[in-house]
C-alpha cells in the first residue's frame, strides 16, 4: 500500500501512487472520451454531408429560414463562454477561489444564455411547423415562404421537394439537439465544480476537475463552431 | 496441473475482505465487478442458447411446424442481439480483462474504479430494456436492424431493442476507455511496453476499437429510433432517404465489433499457449503488432458486408482487397501460436484444450472468411448457411472457446479453488464435438444454396439440418457441464496455489485469491514476458505468496 509513505492529498485516490499519475489518468482519460465524442457526432456529420451533396437545392432553401442572427449571436455567447471557462480554468491553477466561483458561475451564464436563445429559435421553428414530425396534432408544413432570393442555379423554387426540406430539420434537429445535450451535461458539471470549488476542494496541486470540465466544455463549443456554418450558411452566399 | 498438498489460502482476500450485498453492489474493485459482469454475461449466455434451441428444434423438420414464421423471425433476432451485444461484445473484456488487466500489469485497480462499477450497472440497465423488449415480444428485424424494415415497416419493439443496445454501448465505451488508461498510466515500475503480456496487447487493441466504433453505432440507433418516431425518412427510400447509408453506418462499428469479440480471445490463447507450453511466445512483437493491425484493419473493411446492396464494383474491390489483408495479421498470430509450441515442454490440462480447439476453429473460421472477401463467391453464398456457419466458427469456435479457456485458467487465481480436470477435460470434448456437429454442416448448406433466416426449407436439406440440431443439443450439455462443475468447485474443490500452473506473469506473483489491492507490496519488474528461464524463481515466489 502506497498511501502510507507517501504524502497523502485529500483528492488522492487510493489505488495511485501519487497525484501526477492520477491526473495524468484523468487528462488521458478525458480525452480519450472526446475521441469518442468525435465518432458519436462523425456519424450526424456524415449524414449531413450526404444528403447535403445529394439534395443541395433543398438544403440551402431550408438553411435560409434559420435565423442566421441568433445563431451568429449564439456562436459569439459560446465562444465567450470558452474564454471564462479557461480563465476558470487559469485560476484554479493558482489557487484563487474567489475568481474561480465568479468565473465559473460566467460561463455557467453564459451556457444558459445559448441555450435560451436556442430555445427561442426551436419555438420559431415549432410556430412555423418546422419540427419535423407526423403526428396527427402536429405535422412538419413547407409553405416555401423563405425561398426568396434563392432560385438556385435557375431552379425556381417551385421543384423544392418538401420531403427533402423536412430531411434538412430533421439533421438539424437531431445535430443542435444532441449539442444542447451536451450543453445541459455541461451545466450540470459546472454547478457540481461551484459547490466543490465553494468548499475549497481545489488546490494549486489539486485542480483537475476544472481542467477535464474545461476541455470537455471547449470541446462542445467547437462542435458548434462546426455546426454554426454548415446549417445556418449554407446558402447565404447566394443572395 | 501440478497437486500441492495443504495449500493455505490467504486470510483475507478480495472475496471475504467485506460481506453483504451491499459490499458487492457498491464496489469498486476491479476483481468484483468482474464477478458482477460475470454472473451477467452467464445469464444472458444461457438466454440466448434457449433462443438458438428454438431455432434448432424448428430446423429438424422442413415444414414450419414448431413455431410460426413471425415467431422464428423474432428467436433468431432475439439470439443474435442477445449473444452479441449483452455476451459476446463485453464477456471477454468486461469478465477476463476487468479482473485480469490490473493484476498483469501490477496495479492496484483500473484508473476509474468509479466509472468501471458505473458500466456494469450501465449494461445492466441495457439489457434491462433488452429483456423488457422481449418480454413484450420481441423484434423481428435480425440483429442488423436493416432499414427501411426496422424503421418503417416491423412491428416489433425496435425501439426498445436498439435502446437497450444503445445504452449497453456506453458500458462497453467505459470499459475500453478504462483499460486505454490504465495500461498507459499505471504499469508497475520496470514494465514497459515490451513486456506486457500480450493479454494486455490484445486488450488495448479492443479498447480503441470499443472507444472508436462503439460512438457510431449509438447515433445510428438513435437517428433509427428518431426516424420510427417522427416518420421521416433519413433512411427510408421512400421518403427520400438511404437505407444503404444505415448499412453502412451499421457496419462501420459492427464489423470491427466483431473483432472487438475474437481480439481479446486471441489475447487468451497468446497466455495459454505460451503458459502451458513454458516456453517464450514465438515473435512477441508480431503478435503484440498483429493486435493493433487487426484493430486498425479492421475498421476500414465493413463494405464486405454490402457487395450486392447497391455498392460500387470499385468500391467492392477495395473493401475485397483490404479484407483479404486482414488475414496476413490473423494469420501471424496462428502461425506464432503454433511455432511457440514447437519443442516446447506441453502440458495438455484443460485450457490448453480449448486453446487448441481455438487454433483449429479459427483457421477454418478465417479461411471460410477469405470465400467471402472474394466478391464472385460472396455474390453466390451471400445471406446463406455459409456466411452462418463462417460467422459461428469465429465467434463461438474463437470467442467462447478462448473465454471457457481463459476462465478455466484463470479459476484458481479468480475463486482460489481448483475445479474437477477429469470433468472439465470431458466438457472441452463434449464441447469441441458439439460445436463441429453443429456448424460444419452448415457449410454444406450454405453451399448448397439454403438461405438464412427461413423458417422452412426443401426436403433435400433435412439430413443435414436434422445434424446440425443434434450438434447443438451436445453443445448445450457441453456448455451446462462446466457451470455445474465450477460452481461445485467454488465451495468443494481444492485450495489452490498462488501459481497452480507454473505460469509466468504478475498476476501468478500474488496469492489466489488476491488481496484487494491486488499485490502486498508494488511488484518491480526485471524480467522479459513469458521467462520461464529460472524455474527456481517461480517454485520461490510461489512459496513466498503461499502466507
Amino acid at each position: 500500500m502506497a498511501e502510507s509513505h507517501i504524502t497523502t492529498h485529500a483528492g488522492l485516490a487510493h489505488h495511485f501512487d501519487d497525484i501526477e499519475q492520477q491526473r495524468e489518468a484523468g487528462t488521458l482519460g478525458m480525452w480519450a472520451f472526446l475521441v469518442t465524442e468525435v465518432m458519436f457526432f462523425g456519424g450526424l456529420f456524415l449524414a449531413y454531408i450526404l444528403y447535403r451533396s445529394k439534395y443541395p437545392v433543398e438544403f440551402a432553401v431550408a438553411s435560409n429560414s434559420l435565423n442566421v442572427t441568433m445563431g451568429f449571436i449564439n456562436t459569439l455567447v459560446l465562444i465567450c463562454s470558452s474564454l471564462t471557462m479557461a480563465l476558470a480554468v487559469y485560476c484554479s491553477q493558482i489557487g484563487k477561489r474567489r475568481p474561480l466561483i465568479v468565473f465559473l458561475l460566467l460561463t455557467m451564464a453564459l451556457g444558459t444564455t445559448f441555450l435560451v436563445i436556442k430555445g427561442v429559435e426551436y419555438h420559431e421553428k415549432f410556430v412555423e411547423h418546422h419540427i419535423p414530425v407526423r403526428f396527427p396534432t402536429y405535422e412538419f408544413k413547407w409553405e416555401g415562404h423563405a425561398t426568396e432570393g434563392v432560385p438556385v442555379h435557375g431552379e425556381s423554387s417551385a421543384s423544392v421537394d418538401s420531403g427533402r426540406i423536412e430531411m434538412f430539420f430533421f439533421i438539424y434537429f437531431a445535430m443542435t439537439g444532441v449539442h444542447a445535450l451536451h450543453m445541459i451535461i455541461g451545466l450540470g458539471i459546472l454547478t457540481t465544480l461551484v459547490l466543490m470549488a465553494r468548499r475549497g476542494r481545489f488546490t494549486p496541486e489539486y485542480h483537475s476537475p476544472v481542467e477535464l470540465s474545461g476541455l470537455y466544455w471547449h470541446f462542445v463549443d467547437i462542435v458548434w463552431i462546426f455546426l454554426f456554418p454548415l446549417l445556418y450558411l449554407v446558402g447565404a452566399h447566394l443572395h | 496441473m501440478e497437486t500441492v498438498a495443504e495449500i493455505t489460502p490467504p486470510r483475507t482476500h478480495y472475496l471475504n475482505a467485506t460481506y453483504g450485498v451491499k459490499s458487492w453492489l457498491l464496489t469498486t474493485d476491479h476483481k468484483r465487478i468482474a464477478l458482477l459482469y460475470l454472473a451477467s454475461v452467464t445469464f444472458f449466455f444461457f438466454l440466448g442458447g434457449l433462443f438458438a434451441a428454438g431455432i434448432r428444434i424448428e430446423l429438424l423438420t422442413p415444414q414450419g411446424d414448431f413455431v410460426q414464421a413471425e415467431t422464428y423471425n423474432r428467436m433468431f433476432t432475439m439470439h443474435g442481439v442477445v449473444m452479441i451485444f449483452l455476451f459476446l461484445i463485453p464477456a471477454i473484456p468486461a469478465v477476463l480483462g476487468n479482473f485480469l488487466v490490473p493484476l498483469m500489469i501490477g496495479a492496484r485497480d483500473l484508473a476509474f474504479p468509479r466509472i468501471n462499477l458505473l458500466s456494469w450497472y450501465i449494461y445492466t440497465v441495457g439489457a434491462l430494456f433488452a429483456v423488457l423488449a422481449i418480454l413484450f415480444g420481441g423484434v423481428d428485424t435480425g440483429w442488423t436492424f436493416y432499414t427501411p424494415y426496422s424503421s418503417t415497416y416491423s412491428n416489433g419493439n425496435v425501439i426498445l431493442t436498439g435502446l437497450g443496445v444503445f445504452v449497453v454501448g456506453f458500458s462497453s465505451i467505459l470499459t475500453g476507455l478504462n483499460f486505454i488508461v490504465t495500461i498507459h498510466t499505471m504499469r508497475a515500475p520496470g514494465l514497459t511496453w515490451f513486456r506486457l503480456p500480450l493479454f494486455i496487447w490484445a486488450h488495448y487493441a479492443t479498447s480503441l476499437i470499443m472507444i472508436l466504433g462503439t460512438p457510431v453505432i449509438a447515433v445510428t440507433i438513435l437517428l433509427l429510433a428518431l426516424e420510427r418516431l417522427a416518420h421521416v425518412g433519413i433512411f427510408d427510400p421512400a421518403l427520400g432517404g438511404d437505407p444503404v447509408l444505415f448499412q453502412h453506418l451499421f457496419w462501420f462499428y459492427s464489423h470491427p465489433a466483431v473483432y472487438i469479440m475474437v481480439l481479446p480471445a486471441m489475447g487468451v490463447i497468446s497466455e495459454l499457449i505460451a503458459n502451458m507450453s513454458r516456453k517464450r511466445i514465438f515473435g512477441y512483437k508480431f503478435v503484440a503488432f498483429a493486435s493493433l493491425a487487426i484493430a486498425a484493419f479492421g475498421f476500414l473493411v465493413w463494405g464486405h458486408h454490402m457487395f450486392v446492396s447497391t455498392q460500387s464494383v470499385y468500391a467492392g474491390m477495395v473493401f475485397s482487397f483490404l479484407s483479404y489483408a486482414v488475414a496476413i495479421p490473423s494469420a501471424v498470430k496462428v502461425f506464432n501460436w503454433t511455432a511457440t509450441l514447437y519443442k516446447g515442454s506441453i502440458s495438455y490440462d484443460t485450457p490448453m484444450l480449448y486453446a487448441f480447439g481455438f487454433i483449429g476453429f479459427f483457421i477454418i473460421g478465417g479461411m471460410t472468411g477469405l470465400f467471402l472477401a472474394a466478391l464472385g463467391v460472396d455474390v453466390h453464398v451471400h445471406d446463406t448457411y455459409f456466411v452462418v456457419a463462417h460467422f459461428h466458427y469465429i465467434m463461438v469456435g474463437g470467442t467462447i472457446m478462448g473465454y471457457l479457456g481463459g476462465l478455466h485458467y484463470w479459476w484458481p487465481k479468480i475463486t482460489g479453488r481448483l475445479y474437477s480436470e477429469a470433468w472439465a477435460r470431458f466438457a472441452a470434448l463434449v464441447i469441441f464435438v458439439g460445436f463441429n456437429l453443429t456448424f460444419f454442416p452448415q457449410f454444406l448448406l450454405g453451399y448448397m444454396g439454403m438461405p438464412r433466416r427461413y423458417y422452412a426449407y426443401p426436403p433435400e436439406f433435412q439430413v443435414l439440418n436434422v445434424m446440425s440440431s443434434a450438434g447443438a443439443s451436445i453443445l448445450g450439455v457441453g456448455y451446462l457441464i462446466p457451470v455445474i462443475y465450477l460452481i461445485w468447485s467454488m465451495r468443494y474443490g481444492p485450495h489452490a496455489p498462488a501459481n497452480p500452473w507454473g505460469a509466468a506473469g504478475l498476476e501468478w506473483r500474488t496469492s489466489s485469491p488476491p488481496p484487494t489491492l491486488n499485490f502486498e507490496q508494488v511488484p518491480v519488474v526485471t524480467w522479459e514476458a513469458y521467462e520461464f528461464g529460472d524455474p527456481s524463481e517461480n517454485a520461490e515466489s510461489r512459496m513466498e505468496n503461499r502466507g
